[in-house]
Order: structure tokens, then C-alpha cells, then sequence
């Protein structure tokens, strides 16, 4: 079982890894974000049927992990982690789709497991494009950026004021928990009356924080937005940066790479 | 029950954010015209704690395993339908950015699927009708059971018929279906149990929290029928824009019609249960044919989204090899090229 102090810890570390300073780190987050949409979107056009075009579009997470500085290690863990739903769903692609596709001497490929596989692939590139954008960039500059192309500003600070209680309440919830644990004997107490009446407690005292925050807020003058000293530019840097992995994105999605290079390698073609 | 980028067709998940997001600017509208800027650090603080709750876990009785709560229609009881959305897509933008859970295409869908039906449907049809003008102890209990439940058979369905559309999953309908729907009633009635306990335990704390929440205004139909124009409105537009780049390139949305209509063997028998063990027993009947010798030109599939793939099927062995060799050489090479990159950034 995954417990709270565990799960917090990990939010902690891949938040702090945006505090990192690199050519990635510094750009604007805007050019970041929209070049992530641009990938997900791209690698997600594929037909159902393909695999090994899908397969050149590593390159973009591999430089920005190389560029970025970040701990590829801890980056793959967490995406061979986080894609269960995919996963449980892809299995029954094989069951259903019997028909062959592919024949490798006597080993029959069935278009079910191409399918599975090229599914697996998706969920590992776009869960990882997902971590490596709060990796290089932070949750606030993302809703900064997100607000800048046109989200809402009530949606905004509701955004940058989640993130700034998830850490106290998520502790506070890490120490309800295991107060509940030390008391409960086996499995007496961690039933669904206990956690009626810990969650009620937890609701109220947070609705008590919320009226406490409310009037600091106000006595610091709080007019509905929050103001940051740092301010982003979209310059040329970004504008390269942008349009040159979304080339690279699209000629990728309309090009084999891995046939025309394999066939560039063995001499085969057809 | 969250939606994954994987399983999706950019169509799909173009048209979901689009309609989420188009709530979103709804609700914000919304929260800024009521000018309660109690309900701004409210907000917040709630979306943090239901991001909390959701990771403390019970027993469930007689089964031996761990449930939590999910909490949309809890918050759409203490904040109201607009309020709560937005809270509930504020702590699905972090799960997916943090924890990975579906990805950021699927956010839109996620929002709808989590935010959308308990908040706009569940609560204002089916909580507030149920309620009444005079809540009991009784009423408040069986409104909160079943507007739960309604909200977690909708959030489901939508997952099935969003995997559907995309047509990535081959999933046939009605099985997946099948196999969410009756999860989800358990899932349901567990989060209406959990639902009530908490809502009774601070009704007794501080009755005024709910008072506000219970004695507001009843919901008229107007806001509702507002959001699903708007929704409407946007849907069709990007829906249809991108359906026209869908259909120059053969997949997407296109390749999903084409299945639905185009090929009747398979869209025939996709009705009830009957029809899913229908067409498993095809399927599994198909197999003596298939698997012993080359597949002729594949017959039902109209539209296909990878033609060069099936020809692939009738190539030699030289071909595959081919593919397979360029596929190891181009991930090599991806690699190689980032763990050079970083090399050379730890040298600087």
C-alpha cells in the first residue's frame, strides 16, 4: 500500500525539480506547453495499427530529459508506474482482434497485439510528456502560461491557490490517517463510520481554514489575482523553439523514420 | 475510472476539452458575477482537501477491500453546481499534471466525465428534485444515495463511450460497458454511503455550513440549459473542424464512423448482452481461419487507419525485418542522442 507520507514525498521531489535552471528551464512557459500539446496530439493521431512510426518521437523526450537535466531514472520509473488504466484496457485488445497481421517466419503477430503494444506506447510517450512539462516548467508557470493563452483568470487562481494547500492539507490527511491507524486493531476502526465522522473533522477544519485565509487575505488587500515578480517573454528563443520541434513533430507523424532507416540499413526494400 | 491519453483519438479528446473548457469559462463567469469572495479561498482550500481524502482509505464491510471517496458530488452539496466544478477540474489538472492520471488530452474528457455529470446533472436533476423544499434527515439521505450513484453511472458511460469513439481500444461496446457499469453501482452506492456520513456529520457540527448550502435558491433550469447550448455550440464547431482534418488524414473521428456504420457484421449484433457474446463467439470463431495462413485483403474494414500496415501482412519476411531493425536503431539512436545531451550539460 502506497501511504500518504509516501505519495507526498514523490509530489514533492517532481515539484522540486522545476526549480532547476537550464536553457529548458528558462524558457517561457507558453512555448513549453503549446510544443507538449503539439507531441500529445501528434503521437495520438496515429491509427490503432501503428507502432514502429510511433517509435522516433522518444527523441523528444530523451533531449529534453538530456537538456533539461533531469533524472531520467526516476522520469522512466514513474511512467512504467502510471499507466494502469491504459494498460488494463489495452490487455483485451488481443483477445478481440485474432487477425493476423504481421508474419515473422512461424511467428504469427496478431493485429490485436500490434494494437496493445502500439497503445503501451502511447500511454509511455504522452504520461511522459505530461511529467517532463512540471518537470522544466512548475505548476504555477503552467497556469500562468495556460491563463496567458486564455484560461480563465477565477479558473487561474483557482488553480495556484489548490496548489499551495495541497501540501498542508495532504499532511494534514497523512497525520489524520495514521493517527486512525495506531488506534484501529486489525481491521476494527478503519471502517466507513470512522471515516464518516475523520472526514467531517477534516471538512470542518479546513472550511475554519478557509475563513481564517479569507480575512488575511482581505487585511492584505486581496483583490481577486495573484501578482508575481517574474515576468515571461516570448521571444525568438521560444518562437525556435516551438516551431522547430513541431516540424519535427509533424515530418515524424507523415514519415516512417524507423522503415526507411531499417530499410537504409539491411538493404531491403521493397 | 480516469480516461487515458492512449486510449484516445484526437477528435475525441479535441471535442472534450473543447466542452470543457467551454464550462470552465461558463463557472468562472459564473463564481466572478455572484461577487462572494468568501468562496475564492473556499474553493481552494476544499479542492486540497478533497485531494487529501481521496488518498485516505477505508474498509468496505463484508469485502475485504479499501474504497475512498471521490467527492464530486459532496462539494457540489457544500459549494453549489459552479463552484464545485471548477474545484473538481482544478484538482483533476493536478492529478494529471502530477500523478500522470489519464494525461492532458484526456483532461477534458476526465473534467466531464468527473466534473460535468455530478455537478450538472446529478446534483440539479437529481439531489435538488429529490430533496425537495423541506429536506429531512431521510430525504437528505436518499437524495445524496441516489443522485451518487446517477453520477457514478454517467462518469462510467462516458469513459465507455469515449474509448468507443476513439476506436483505439478494441474493445467492443457493449462489453466494455458491461464490464464498468455494475463496478460502478457498487462504487456508487460506497460513495453515497460515505457521502452521507460526512454531509450528516457536519450537519450536526455546524448546521449553518449546510444551511447556506441546503437553503439557496433552488436551481432553475435556466444555467443548465445555458451550459449545454454553450456546450452544444462548441462541440459542433470543434467537432467539426476537426473532423475536417480528421478526414485528410484516415483516422479519427472518420475511422470510428466508418466502424459504426460502414461495416454491419460487426455494428449488427453490438446490442445487449447478446450481442457482446455474439460477437466474442465470432471472433473466437474467425480464429481457425486466421491464424494458419496469410489474411486475405481485409473485407470490413472501411477507412483503415494504417493501410501500409496490413500490406506489411502480405509482404515477405524482409520487409518486417526491416521495420523491426529501423525500430531498435531509431530508439537507440533517441536515447543515445538525450544521454549525450545530458553528458554534455553536466560537462558545461
Amino acid at each position: 500500500m502506497l501511504s500518504i507520507d509516501g505519495v507526498l514525498l514523490d509530489f514533492k521531489r517532481l515539484d522540486s525539480l522545476a526549480t532547476g535552471d537550464s536553457a529548458i528551464h528558462r524558457l517561457d512557459p507558453r512555448a513549453k506547453v503549446l510544443v507538449t500539446l503539439v507531441f500529445i496530439v501528434t503521437v495520438v493521431s496515429f491509427g490503432r495499427y501503428e507502432l514502429t512510426a510511433m517509435v522516433p518521437f522518444f527523441i523528444f523526450p530523451a533531449v529534453i530529459i538530456g537538456l533539461g537535466n533531469l533524472p531520467a531514472g526516476y522520469i522512466a520509473r514513474k511512467v512504467a508506474l502510471l499507466c494502469p488504466f491504459a494498460l488494463i484496457v489495452a490487455i483485451f485488445n488481443p483477445v478481440f482482434d485474432r487477425e493476423v497481421l504481421v508474419q515473422l517466419g512461424p511467428l504469427a503477430v496478431t493485429g490485436g497485439w500490434i494494437s496493445c503494444a502500439s497503445i503501451v506506447v502511447r500511454a509511455a510517450l504522452t504520461v511522459g510528456a505530461a511529467i517532463i512539462l512540471l518537470a522544466v516548467t512548475g505548476f504555477p508557470a503552467i497556469c500562468r502560461a495556460l491563463e496567458r493563452l486564455g484560461m480563465p483568470q477565477a479558473f487561474a487562481v483557482q488553480l495556484l491557490f489548490l496548489y499551495r494547500y495541497i501540501f498542508v492539507l495532504t499532511e494534514e490527511g497523512g497525520r489524520v490517517s495514521r493517527a486512525r491507524a495506531l488506534r484501529s486493531y486489525g481491521n476494527r476502526g478503519l471502517g466507513m463510520k470512522a471515516y464518516g465522522s475523520l472526514l467531517g473533522n477534516l471538512l470542518l477544519r479546513t472550511w475554519l481554514r478557509a475563513e481564517r485565509i479569507h480575512m488575511a487575505m482581505l487585511a492584505r488587500g486581496f483583490t481577486g489575482e495573484f501578482h508575481t515578480r517574474r515576468e515571461f517573454r516570448f521571444g525568438g528563443r521560444e518562437l525556435v523553439y516551438f516551431l522547430g520541434w513541431s516540424a519535427l513533430f509533424i515530418t515524424l507523424r507523415l514519415q516512417n523514420a524507423p522503415r526507411l532507416l531499417g530499410a537504409l540499413v539491411t538493404g531491403i526494400s521493397r | 475510472m480516469h480516461m487515458a491519453d492512449a486510449l484516445l483519438s484526437p477528435a475525441v479528446g479535441g471535442t472534450m476539452w473543447a466542452a470543457s473548457a467551454g464550462t470552465i469559462a461558463y463557472c468562472s463567469a459564473k463564481v466572478r458575477s455572484e461577487l462572494d469572495d468568501r468562496k475564492v479561498p473556499l474553493m481552494g482550500v476544499l479542492g486540497a482537501f478533497l485531494f487529501a481524502a481521496q488518498m485516505i482509505n477505508f474498509t468496505i464491510p463484508a469485502t475485504g477491500s479499501s474504497g475512498h471517496l471521490g467527492g464530486g458530488l459532496l462539494l457540489a452539496i457544500l459549494l453549489g453546481p459552479h463552484a464545485a466544478f471548477l474545484t473538481i477540474a482544478s484538482v483533476l489538472v493536478v492529478q494529471a499534471l502530477f500523478f500522470a492520471d489519464g494525461g492532458l488530452l484526456a483532461l477534458g474528457c476526465n473534467i466531464f466525465n468527473m466534473g460535468f455529470f455530478p455537478a450538472f446533472v446529478a446534483y440539479p436533476f437529481v439531489y435538488k428534485k429529490l430533496l425537495g423544499n423541506n429536506p429531512s434527515r431521510m430525504r437528505l439521505t436518499t437524495a445524496t444515495l441516489i443522485a451518487a450513484v446517477v453520477g457514478l453511472q454517467l462518469g462510467p458511460f462516458g469513459v465507455v463511450l469515449e474509448t468507443f469513439f476513439s476506436g483505439i481500444s478494441a474493445l467492443p461496446f457493449a462489453t466494455f460497458a458491461i464490464l464498468m457499469q455494475p463496478i460502478h453501482l457498487a462504487i456508487g452506492i460506497v460513495e453515497g454511503v460515505v457521502t452521507v456520513a460526512v454531509v450528516s456529520f457536519v450537519y450536526k457540527a455546524r448546521p449553518e455550513i449546510l444551511q447556506g448550502a441546503l437553503a439557496a435558491r433552488p436551481i432553475d433550469n435556466h444555467p443548465l440549459r445555458n451550459v449545454l447550448l454553450a456546450f452544444l455550440a462548441v462541440a459542433i464547431l470543434t467537432g467539426g473542424g476537426i473532423s475536417l482534418f480528421a478526414s485528410k488524414n484516415p483516422d479519427g473521428l472518420e475511422w470510428a464512423i466508418a466502424k459504426v456504420t460502414g461495416n454491419e457484421e460487426l455494428a449488427g449484433p453490438r446490442q445487449g448482452v447478446h450481442g457482446a457474446l455474439a460477437a466474442i463467439q465470432e471472433k473466437s470463431a474467425f480464429l481457425p481461419d486466421y491464424s494458419f495462413k496469410k489474411p486475405a485483403e481485409p473485407k470490413d474494414r472501411v477507412g483503415d487507419p494504417a493501410p501500409e500496415k496490413k500490406n506489411e501482412a502480405e509482404d515477405d519476411l524482409g520487409t518486417s525485418m526491416a521495420g523491426i531493425v529501423g525500430t531498435l536503431l531509431t530508439l537507440a539512436l533517441a536515447f543515445i542522442s538525450g544521454f549525450i545531451l545530458k553528458k554534455r550539460n553536466k560537462a558545461v
